[in-house]
């Protein structure tokens, strides 16, 4: 089950270009990320916690002289950031097949791959098959990057791609290290499966230094703060449906890479560090806001508040409380599902501001485009945490788990609660109200349009009004994959 | 009979034992004589076929000794899973580079005869390299493997770089071997014994710490790492590479490396294992050295042949890893990424030598400008073949390097595992910058200028791409053999965990 969901994307792709013509790539394509997307929802239908263990197990023996499994498997943690995948990339395809592209074929194989990939990430139940999930993912976005971004694309692809693969370079060390060295500790044969892994931790030295090469690989994805250099120029010159995968939901692998592998499996050093981690999570809040009002590409406002967006799952994570987790899995999700159509919503007012992303170009949009505009705002306050919104409970529970263990830290964070208010509704102000832009031609939102946004506006409804489907299935897993930290903590106490 | 005569016994040659080395041997006499023929066709079609026969008998022998570990030749040659395996490699990278020579410029302009014979001596050569189970043999193989080469670099005559090129390596390597053969004379001062066994024996003994021996080792390093292209001793491999004949540089870049590499094994890991502590350091600051090196060195290269001579040494470094560590898993992990590099490197190469007939650019970077849109088949392969060197899953280069970083954790050299890992981030600079041109570029206009001729063996009567059919096939080839062992790796990681299981010394 779980293969043919990983895989069905790539299937259908590779199919389409071999087999048919250029239109037909795309069709195929978007049909085999739609079957993905309905096997996600049969996945969370048939998902009622199972006492935070794995579900539907897929465990062969890949290379079984280095230990390393074919394992997937499905639990709380994953079961909607896999959801989140399939429903963004599925309608990200939608959006493609509604435009021509130069090398069609080459361009859908890619982005197949590229979400079967990041299934495989999310899926991926050992550390070396999460790695070379994790690296796999990188090249299809490079190519798209660079064979169809803008005119920097060229700068931009290889800055993204030296800061993302030292990343995961050294994790690759670090997850071998870690192996090792438990292997030797535990005189028990290499064994590469999070599970075995969880269950003979390496010593406390050793998970310190192997932390911090993870941490690298993760901060570097997300992007977190002092890591995000390759960000500004990346978010510039990739096409907007690349980005809006790419922004939705590869953001998340390395914020779910810190719950599934970090915590359970060094739980000492997640101790050690926690500090640390939260300062940069605040760091991300902080510089990430004021980043983000003060750029006047649309773009990158969006691009500096997923920062910011990040930094509070990072705290949500490193919290090291239930609640904070659970907002942080909860506030993944909501993040994917309302920076994709909040980008191609900015597309869309790119193309009536005479093709400029710049919000000084834009303005007075809403007078002739009011659904348009209603549409965004609903965004927009799902954005900035509305209450009422499935990101407000998110960012609720994040701050109740930081408030509980690091009170300080949680009041500085309540800040970034009310910068993402204004930065939020600066671009909603700057490009929907304000003064008519010079070259603004504005227009109401067309169908084909609608077809894209609308089914993330329901989502976004959807989890407002019930953010319990999402909280009562994941619950058990959380608290389980933060237990080996917590009890590290208490038993140091 | 005299008395004198008659108490000089020869030793027992084991002739079937020995039979991969004679198919080679005597296939380089066939295949010289028959170039002596007036016929075309004998000379231009036949000799290819003859040498790639002969390689084929070389091979049939080879998987027909498998299993029998043979000491053969009174303890000189050992023909265990360890030669096979990598007589193999060298027939694989001998095989390629017939096929690669076969319309190539070099051999009309030598003889084809001599070129052929000149390489299967040379392939003859490292199969009794790293078959050598004493000092004599050693410098045998290494001799028989070089001096051929000498000349192969040297066989476009009329080109300038090419003949420059055969100097160069004639010269270096000569004061490669001569550091050798000093380095194996103190060793054997030092224990009495030109036999790998009796040395390890010697050492095991208490001569380990001796002055001579430690200075012999010190030599034997030196005159190693020259043909291993290991810094700081690399010097000549980018000129060399880039004035050679490119299926050469090709052969050279593949097969020197496993011989040397070979060769390594048998003498670190065999006969001076009991001294590692004493020179498992020193090699491991050669492998940091020579990694920085490399990957840097490359970095700044627009000649596709000078970037894979200098990605070469870097991976030279990466394999250096395997032997410093002397353990079972460091030799299967360094026959591992023998067999992956050789996949990867005749694949770019393969495309190199494809893009060298078509465009007037030779091998520049420019050659593959846009590569992506107009041949898509020797597009893939480069890819394939450049990601892999870079170590991206899904690739033979992933599992290998991740075998390698396995090997040195386990051997207690974890920090060596983080500067490979560091390396290989620097290596991504000039490997993806090849990818970004095969992809992001459009290739570069027609007749614009002078055409860019960065030292390469330019093709001066430019082959239509319709004729390029068996370079073409053999990077699909190689590049799809990578691909495979990237997500099958199980078949080569059993021939590695054979080849390293015949150094019995270590655990």
């Amino acid at each position: 089950m779980l293969s043919i969901l990983i895989w069905l994307p790539l299937a259908a792709a590779l199919i389409g270009a071999i087999a048919g013509g250029e239109r037909t790539t795309g069709g195929l394509t978007l049909l085999g990320s739609l079957g993905a997307l309905a096997i996600a929802i049969a996945l969370i239908a048939g998902y009622h916690g199972n006492g935070g263990q794995l579900t539907h197990v897929i465990d062969h023996d890949w290379i079984p002289a280095l230990g390393i499994h074919y394992k997937l498997g499905l639990d709380g943690l994953n079961l909607f950031l896999v959801a989140m995948t399939t429903l963004v990339f599925a309608f990200s395809l939608l959006a493609c097949n509604l435009r021509s592209w130069k090398k069609p074929s080459l361009f859908y194989v890619l982005m197949g791959l590229g979400e079967s990939a990041v299934l495989g990430a999310f899926l991926a139940q050992d550390l070396i098959l999460f790695v070379a999930f994790f690296d796999l993912m990188l090249i299809p976005f490079y190519l798209l990057t660079g064979v169809w971004g803008g005119p920097g694309r060229v700068a931009a692809t290889t800055k993204l791609v030296i800061y993302t693969l030292v990343g995961s370079l050294l994790m690759l060390a670090g997850a071998v290290a870690l192996a090792v060295i438990s292997s030797q500790e535990s005189g028990q044969g290499l064994n590469f499966a999070y599970s075995a892994l969880a269950a003979s931790p390496v010593g406390k030295g050793s998970q310190e230094w192997i932390f911090l090469l993870f941490a690298a690989a993760f901060l570097v994805k997300m992007p977190a703060f002092p890591l995000h250099g390759w960000m500004p120029d990346a978010y510039r010159e990739m096409p907007t449906e690349v980005l809006a995968v790419f922004s939705g939901v590869l953001s998340k692998v390395g914020a779910y890479g810190f719950l599934a592998i970090v915590l359970p499996l060094m739980p000492k050093a997640s101790v050690h560090y926690q500090t640390l981690m939260l300062v940069i999570g605040l760091c991300s809040i902080i510089y990430g806001s004021a980043m983000a009002f003060t750029q006047t590409n649309a773009r990158l406002v969006i691009g500096y508040s997923s920062v910011a967006q990040l930094g509070f799952i990072t705290l949500g994570i490193f919290a090291l409380a239930p609640q904070g987790a659970q907002g942080a899995v909860l506030q993944m999700v909501n993040h994917g599902i309302v920076v994709a159509p909040l980008l191609f919503i900015v597309a869309l007012l790119a193309a009536r501001a005479g093709g400029s992303e710049d919000i000084r170009d834009m303005g007075g949009i809403a007078m002739r485009a009011p659904v348009l505009a209603t549409i965004f705002l609903i965004i927009t306050f799902a954005t900035l945490a509305m209450p009422g919104s499935g990101n407000f409970v998110g960012e609720f529970l994040i701050l109740l788990g930081l408030f509980k263990t690091k009170m300080v830290f949680s009041i500085i964070a309540f800040t970034g609660v009310v910068m993402a208010a204004v930065y939020m509704l600066r671009i909603f102000i700057r490009t929907m109200h304000n003064r008519t832009g010079p070259e603004v031609r504005s227009r109401e939102l067309r169908w084909r349009d609608a077809l894209v946004i609308v089914p993330f506006v329901g989502v976004i409804l959807l989890f407002a009004l019930y953010p319990q489907l999402e909280l009562s299935r994941a619950q058990q897993s959380v608290t389980a994959s933060i237990q080996p930290a917590r009890q590290v903590e208490s038993s140091s106490r | 009979m005299s008395p004198a005569v008659a108490a000089i016994h020869g030793p027992h040659i084991d002739y079937a034992a020995i039979s991969p080395f004679e198919a080679l041997l005597a296939g380089s006499v066939i295949v010289l004589l028959v170039g002596l023929l007036r016929s075309r066709v004998a000379r231009e079609q036949l000799v290819p076929a003859l040498t790639l026969v002969s390689l084929g008998a070389s091979l049939a022998v080879t998987i027909w000794q498998w299993n029998d570990h043979v000491s053969a030749i009174a303890g000189a040659l050992a023909v265990d899973d360890l030669t096979l395996i990598l007589t193999i490699v060298f027939i694989a990278a001998g095989a390629a580079a017939v096929v690669l020579s076969w319309r190539a410029r070099a051999p009309r302009e030598s003889a084809h005869g001599e070129y052929h014979a000149l390489l299967l001596a040379s392939i003859a050569g490292m199969a009794v390299l790293v078959a050598a189970q004493n000092l004599i043999t050693l410098f045998i193989g290494i001799e028989l493997l070089s001096i051929p080469l000498y000349v192969l670099c040297a066989t476009e005559m009329r080109r300038a770089s090419s003949l420059e090129s055969g100097l160069k390596y004639l010269i270096i390597g000569s004061v490669g071997s001569a550091t050798l053969v000093y380095g194996l004379a103190l060793i054997y001062g030092a224990t009495g014994a030109t036999e790998f066994s009796a040395i390890a024996g010697s050492i095991a003994n208490g001569h380990g710490s001796n002055a001579l021996i430690l200075t012999g080792i010190a030599l034997v390093i030196v005159g190693l790492c020259f043909k291993a292209s290991v810094a700081p001793f690399h010097q000549w491999t980018p000129d060399v590479y880039e004035g050679a004949p490119t299926p050469i540089a090709a052969f050279m870049a593949v097969a020197t490396k496993a011989a040397a590499l070979g060769v390594l094994l048998r003498i670190f890991d065999v006969a001076l294992v009991g001294d590692q502590f004493d020179w498992g350091p020193a090699l491991a600051t050669l492998a940091t050295i020579t990694i920085f090196v490399g990957n840097v060195g490359a970095l700044g290269q627009s000649s596709l042949k000078r970037m894979l001579a200098y990605s070469s040494v870097a991976q030279a470094g990466y394999l250096l890893a395997g032997v410093i560590v002397s353990t079972q898993l460091g030799v299967a992990a360094t026959v591992f990424y023998l067999i992956v590099y050789l996949l990867m490197n005749l694949a770019a190469f393969a495309v190199v030598i494809a893009r060298e007939r078509e465009t007037p650019y030779g091998d520049d970077i420019d050659s593959v400008a846009g590569l992506g849109d107009a041949r898509p088949e020797l597009a893939w392969p480069l890819t394939i073949a450049m990601l892999s060197l870079a170590g991206i899953p899904a690739t033979a280069g992933f599992i290998g390097k991740l075998y390698l970083i396995q090997a040195l954790v386990d051997g207690g050299y974890a920090w060596l595992g983080v500067i490979l890992v560091i390396g290989s981030m620097i290596s991504l600079g000039y490997y993806l910058r090849v990818v970004a041109a095969i992809w992001m570029r459009d290739a570069p206009a027609v007749g614009a200028g002078v055409p860019v001729i960065a030292g390469g063996s330019q093709e001066a009567d430019a082959v239509a791409p319709s004729r390029n059919w068996e370079v073409v096939a053999l990077a699909m080839v190689f590049g799809a053999a990578t691909i495979f062992f990237g997500i099958v790796p199980q078949p080569l990681f059993d021939l590695a965990h054979r080849a390293a299981g015949s150094l019995t010394g270590i655990y």
